[in-house]
Formats: structure tokens, sequence, C-alpha cells
């Protein structure tokens, strides 16, 4: 039986990072108190254990977990890897322990206090990136369609498929400033790549118009004797309208260009980015 | 007249329409194309009424040769008019799409000239659309009635969903408020469509790549309030819908009053929003919880209680039926317990073949105790950290919209917590007896 060990694991903030620090709870025969990213800066009463990155290590457990808990299970270790939950790296931990001992059940003990927080953190994963499939708005910059978004979750990698599968003949990029990461895509290639900061160029006429008709069908669409913000709110939480049209949104008309900030879109019109 | 003029008149003129969803079918888009379609359907905005735009919601024309009571587009109406060209359309469609706007066309018309034509005007928005911009996101075309068949056809070709809205729920209610329409007008074609689906679907079963005709089935709408049809009725005429034609979904709008008219309600009624809310429960019971429409209303009841929802009406008329133990009873039967939804009830049968469950696990099941609680027992045991009164069971029954409501009404009379049973007011006919409510309070006990 492993015991709750006096430690807290350190991993480099991958997911073969956080596989290897399975790896070393195995070997040691032990639970840490959590496990951390390099940078965590509050204080620590507990020792810390450095979990170095070790890709053997990291693909023994990785073929294990569909070999004895099932591809579903992998699936969702893996959608869990990209939640907002702070401790999302223990729980993977203390999933996965649970799991080599049930097998492909443990998906089923949903009343489980482990299985259920890595559920609900999941729910709430799957739901912001269902939400962004329809609340994204892009911009066209010379025939470019450009997104910005403030997601919680890590939601990218999600949304990869939809847009890629949706704007097949397009290029596109969908700028994540919360994990300063974007989507970028151009016909039959995609990339996720880490972005500092995209400041987007003022739009032109056509956009302009396009974002006004926009607004007029919103502003026209409602039935006035309905009037219930309330419900939009609850469907349409106020996060989200920062980048939407419909608001009038008009932080993009007031940018101003600073200098070689569209390198950015001058780079992906050619395919430096890839 | 330019767009902008154009689209907000022919989007006011198409905004009480209510459906406007973009589910029912997967696609991908072909090499060289535009545009996917999700079967759960994605919403890309949700307008300040509460409702869901996912679909760009257009009439082709606001011009109409019939005169129906009930519509703003009715010819005898002073309103402006205008017409989309179907260029002008198919390029707002495209560029509303690649910004992520819309998933796709909702398109509906007046009838310009005759219905023959107004169906070739659609047809050839669809077909620009369809075949030059290459676009294959959602489309939903409304089917014109009285239009030929063979238009009609054409349109399902290009179109992933049609409807033919109902619009009044009887006979009657058709002659006295849309003498143009009959209910035989409107069937026709929406049988019309039943059958070339169910063609379409051996087509498909002998040749994988037959050109599909309307995968995402067809929907219908009806207006509630303009006419005095009992609840009872429209849930039966939608039962038979689902039924008999197969529709995918029937949309329910409470009718609000934008004409004086002898026939109609006056201008300054409330729309019944409470009566459209219930029916919306109602179907939902019927299409996912195994419900029929003489379980949920009778003849003694023909309409909803404006305080409980109907399954709740349900559960408090069959007390039979309960307490149910969780860990036992078969999924339908779940299904029938206020407070246990559809995932609720599939988490539950998963669950459970793991471990034994309790009222803590059930909550993390996303089962509501505070309604199931009545209805439930987990090992045998019902729930004892509960204390149970009247009040409390009433209370718990109702949704906190409702419970404000008669706590306002009751607040002056007497203390809320003296409030009993006994003197719950009936909006409606009573749809539970003081004698079930007693049966139910000493079960608790």
């Amino acid at each position: 039986m492993p015991t709750t060990a006096n430690v807290v694991y350190q991993y480099d903030g991958s997911f073969d990072g956080l596989l290897c620090s399975v790896f070393e709870s195995y070997d040691k025969k032990e639970i840490p108190l959590d496990i951390v990213l390099p940078d965590a800066t509050q204080m620590m009463l507990v020792p810390i254990k450095n979990i170095p990155t070790d890709s053997g290590k990291a693909k023994r457990v990785l073929a294990s977990i569909p070999a004895k808990i099932g591809f579903l299970a992998l699936d969702f270790v893996q959608h869990a890897f990209l939640t907002c939950f702070t401790q999302k790296e223990l729980y993977i931990l203390l999933f996965l322990r649970l799991g080599y001992r049930h097998g492909a059940n443990v998906m089923e003990m949903l009343a489980d206090d482990v299985v259920h927080t890595m559920v609900k953190a999941v729910r709430h994963l799957d739901r912001e990136s269902h939400l962004f499939k329809g609340f994204i708005r892009f911009s066209i910059f010379n025939h470019i369609l450009v997104a910005e978004i403030e997601p919680k979750n890590y939601v990218l990698p999600l949304l990869l498929q939809h847009f890629c599968e949706r704007y097949p003949e397009e290029r596109f990029l969908i700028y994540d400033k919360t994990h300063g990461m974007a989507l970028v895509y151009q016909p039959y290639q995609s990339a996720i790549i880490p972005i500092d900061d995209l400041v987007l160029p003022e739009p032109d006429e056509a956009e302009e118009s396009y974002r006004e008709l926009w607004q007029v069908f919103y502003n026209t669409i409602e039935i006035k004797g309905r009037h219930n913000p309330k419900c939009r709110m609850n469907l349409m939480p106020k996060r989200y309208w920062k980048y939407m049209t419909e608001f009038g949104n008009t932080q993009y008309n007031h940018r101003k260009v600073l200098k070689g900030q569209d390198g950015l879109l001058k780079a992906l019109s050619h395919k430096e980015l890839f | 007249m330019d767009v902008f003029e154009k689209l907000k008149i022919l989007t006011d003129a198409a905004k009480y329409d209510v459906a406007c969803t973009s589910s029912g079918v997967n696609k991908k888009t072909p090499k060289g194309g535009i545009g996917s379609a999700a079967a759960c359907g994605i919403c890309h905005s949700f307008s300040a009424d509460g409702r869901c735009i996912s679909l760009l919601k257009v009439l082709m024309t606001n011009v109409c040769a019939y005169d129906c009571k009930y519509c703003v587009n009715r010819h005898s109406n002073d309103t402006p008019r205008a017409a989309f060209t179907p260029r002008e359309l198919a390029d707002l469609t495209i560029n509303f799409y690649r910004r992520n706007y819309i998933e796709g066309l909702f398109l509906s018309s007046g009838v310009l000239k005759n219905p023959d034509y107004t169906c070739e005007q659609m047809i050839e928005t669809l077909r620009i659309l369809r075949e030059e911009y290459r676009f294959f996101g959602y489309i939903h075309a409304k089917a014109i009635p009285g239009a030929d068949s063979a238009l009609v056809s054409r349109l399902g070709m290009l179109a992933d969903r049609m409807s033919i809205n109902i619009e009044l729920p009887s006979q009657d209610s058709l002659n006295l408020l849309a003498p143009d329409k009959s209910k035989h007008s409107i069937l026709t074609p929406m049988r019309y469509i039943q059958n070339r689906i169910q063609e379409n679907s051996m087509d498909l079963v002998k040749y994988k790549h037959a050109p599909k005709f309307v995968p995402a089935g067809q929907s219908t709408q009806m207006i509630i309030g303009a006419t005095p049809d009992t609840d009872l009725q429209i849930l039966n005429l939608t039962e038979g819908l689902y039924k008999k034609y197969k529709l995918k979904r029937v949309f329910f709008s409470a009718y609000m009053p934008v004409i004086e008219n002898s026939f109609l309600p006056t201008i300054d009624t409330e729309p019944p929003l409470w009566r459209e809310h219930r029916l919306y429960q109602a179907d939902w019971l019927l299409r996912f919880y195994g419900f029929a429409a003489n379980e949920l209303l009778d003849e003694q009841n023909q309409s909803f209680n404006p305080y409980v929802d109907p399954k709740c009406n349900w559960a408090l008329h069959h007390l039979d039926f309960f307490p149910m133990d969780v860990n036992r009873a078969p999924y339908s039967d779940l299904l029938r317990v206020p407070g246990i939804g559809v995932n609720s009830a599939k988490r539950i049968v998963t669950a459970r073949r793991m471990t034994t469950l309790s009222f803590e696990s059930l909550k993390k099941l996303g089962v509501v105790l505070k309604r199931a609680q009545y209805f439930i027992t987990c090992k045998g045991k019902k729930n004892e950290s509960f204390k149970i009164t009247e009040n409390a069971i009433l209370q718990s029954l109702m949704s906190e919209k409702t419970r404000k409501e008669y706590q306002m009404k009751f607040s002056q009379r007497e203390a809320i917590d003296q409030l009993s049973l006994f003197d719950m007011p009936f909006k409606v006919q009573p749809n539970f007896l003081q004698e079930d409510i007693v049966k139910c309070l000493q079960q608790q006990m």
C-alpha cells in the first residue's frame, strides 16, 4: 500500500513530465501531497522533489494506460490535462492509480470523489470549448481570418478539428490570450504555436460593413415583448462578450497599427509559421 | 434600398419564427468547399430575449399575397416591404458564415406573386450557396404551402431541414384567423416531405452516395394563446405529429399581440409565456422521458398546472409508483422521478454497476435532491437528514420563480412559514387534489 509522503513533486509542465511523476509515484510507492509547476512560488513547508522528464519512462506509462485502463481513460486524462482545475496533476495521478487497480471500470465510478472531481473539471472544459465553437468571431484582414479568445481552460486543441473542418480552404488564426498560444491554419496544415502578443490592423471597408450588418441583424432579431437579459446572461456569460462583434466592440476600430505588429499577419500569408 | 435596410426589414419580419436550431446532421466539407454541421447544433449568440441565434433567420421577401390575421406580414398590414435578390442573400450568408457569426441560413418567405414563384426564388438562393460557393453549412428552408411538389422536392435536396408551420392547432382556428390556409394545405406537403425522407433512406441503403433529402428531418411550429385551443388539444396534436409525421421538433410560440383585430386577444395581452414553457416541458417528456400525452393531461385536466411542472404533477398523481429504490429501478422508471433527468438517470445506471448509491453520491451524479428526495430510497432508506413539512414539500417542488410569485401572493395574508397547502391558489383547475397531497405527506412522515 503506498503511503501519502511528505513531499511535493515538481514537474516541467508537460504531459510527459506528468507521466514521469506517475512513474516516480509507483517507483517510490508514495503519493505526493501535490504536483506543482516549476514556477510555483508559494512557501513550501514540505520538501520539493524535482521530477526530471524522461521520455523513456513517459512512454512506458503512456503505453500502459490504454492497455490497463482503456482508450477512453487515456482520452479522459488527456482532456483533464487541458483543464484549468488547479490540482489537475495530483488528481490525474490519483485517477490513474484508481485505474490501474480497477481497470476500465474506473470510468464508471462516477460516485467516487476523485473521478467525480475529474469529470466535473472535464465537463467544464468541454462546455467552454463547445461555447467557443459558436462565440468565436473572426475578422478578415487581407483574406486571413483572425480571432481572439480569452478562455479559462486550454481549449485550442479541442477547437482545432472543428475549425479545420469548417474552413478547409481558408487561412485562419485563433489567438488564445490567456495561454499565449495561437491555432494557425492554412489549407490542410495546422499548428498550435506560442505567440506573445497580437495587435490587429484597422479593418477595411468590407469588414466594417459586415460587422455593422451583423449588429443590425442582432439588434433586430430580438422580440421586444420577450426581453429577458437574465436568460441571455445564463446562456452566454458576460466574459464571452468582450470579443463578440454584436456588442459593438469597437476596440478594433480604434486600435492603431504599431510598428512591426502586422509582421505576424504577413508571416501567416507566407509560410514562415509552418 | 440598400442591404442594411433590407436586412432590417426582413429580419424584423422573420423573428417570430421560433426555430433556430442547427441540429440533427453531422457533415464535413469535401475539398474545395466551406462549412460543416454538428448533430448537436451550435449556438452562435443569444439575443436579448434569451433566444439562441444559430442561423441567419430572414425572409426572402415580406411581400405576401395572404392575409392571415395574426401575421405581421399579412397584405392588409401597412408595413415597409422589401425583397432580397438570391445573389444578395447568398453573399450575405457566406460572409457571415466566414466570420463565424452563424451556423447557416434559415430561409422563409412571404408569398410573392404565387407559391411557385416564391419557391423558385428560394431555390435559386440555395443553389448559388450550394453550387457556386460550395457551401456545406446548415440550411433550414421553409416549405411554402401550395407550391408544386417538384419544387418542394428540389428545395429539399438543397436544404438540411425543412419545416411547414401548422400555425394554429385546429381547423376552426385556421378558418377564423388564416382563411387562405387549411389543414389540408399544410398537412399535404408535410406528408409529402415525410414520404420523400422515407424513400431517400431506402435509397441510401442501396446506394451509399445517393443525394440526401432533408437529412436533418422536418419540424413545425404553432402559435399558443391566439385561439381558445386547450393544452390538451395542443399536446395531443404534438404527439400525433411526432408519431405520424415523424417530425424532429414541434415548436411553440406564445402569441405576441402585434395587431388589433376583433378575432384576436387585445393588443395589451401579456404573451402566455408560462404556458409556452409548460408545453415545452411536456414536449421534452414526450420525446426523451417516455411519457404519453394522455398521461400528462386528460379530459378532466385540460390545462397544465401553473405551479408545478408536468412531470411533478404526474408524480403527485401517481404516488403509488413511488418511492423507488435508485439502486434497482430500471432506467425508464428513474426518468419519471422529479429531480432526475436524462443525464443523471444515465449516470445512475452507470455508477451503480460499481457501487451501491447513497444520497451523498446521488448529489455528485447531478440529481436534484431537493425535488427527488420525496420519491426515492437508497439502500431501502429514505433521506433522513431533511426535515419535512407540508410547506417544504410544496415549495421545494415549485421552481424558483413560481415560488416567488406564490410567496408574494401570500406574504400579506400570513407569514410565509405558516403557509399551508390547502390555501394553494389555482389559476386554472386544480391538477392535484387535496387528498393526494395529504396522502403524499402521510407517506413521507
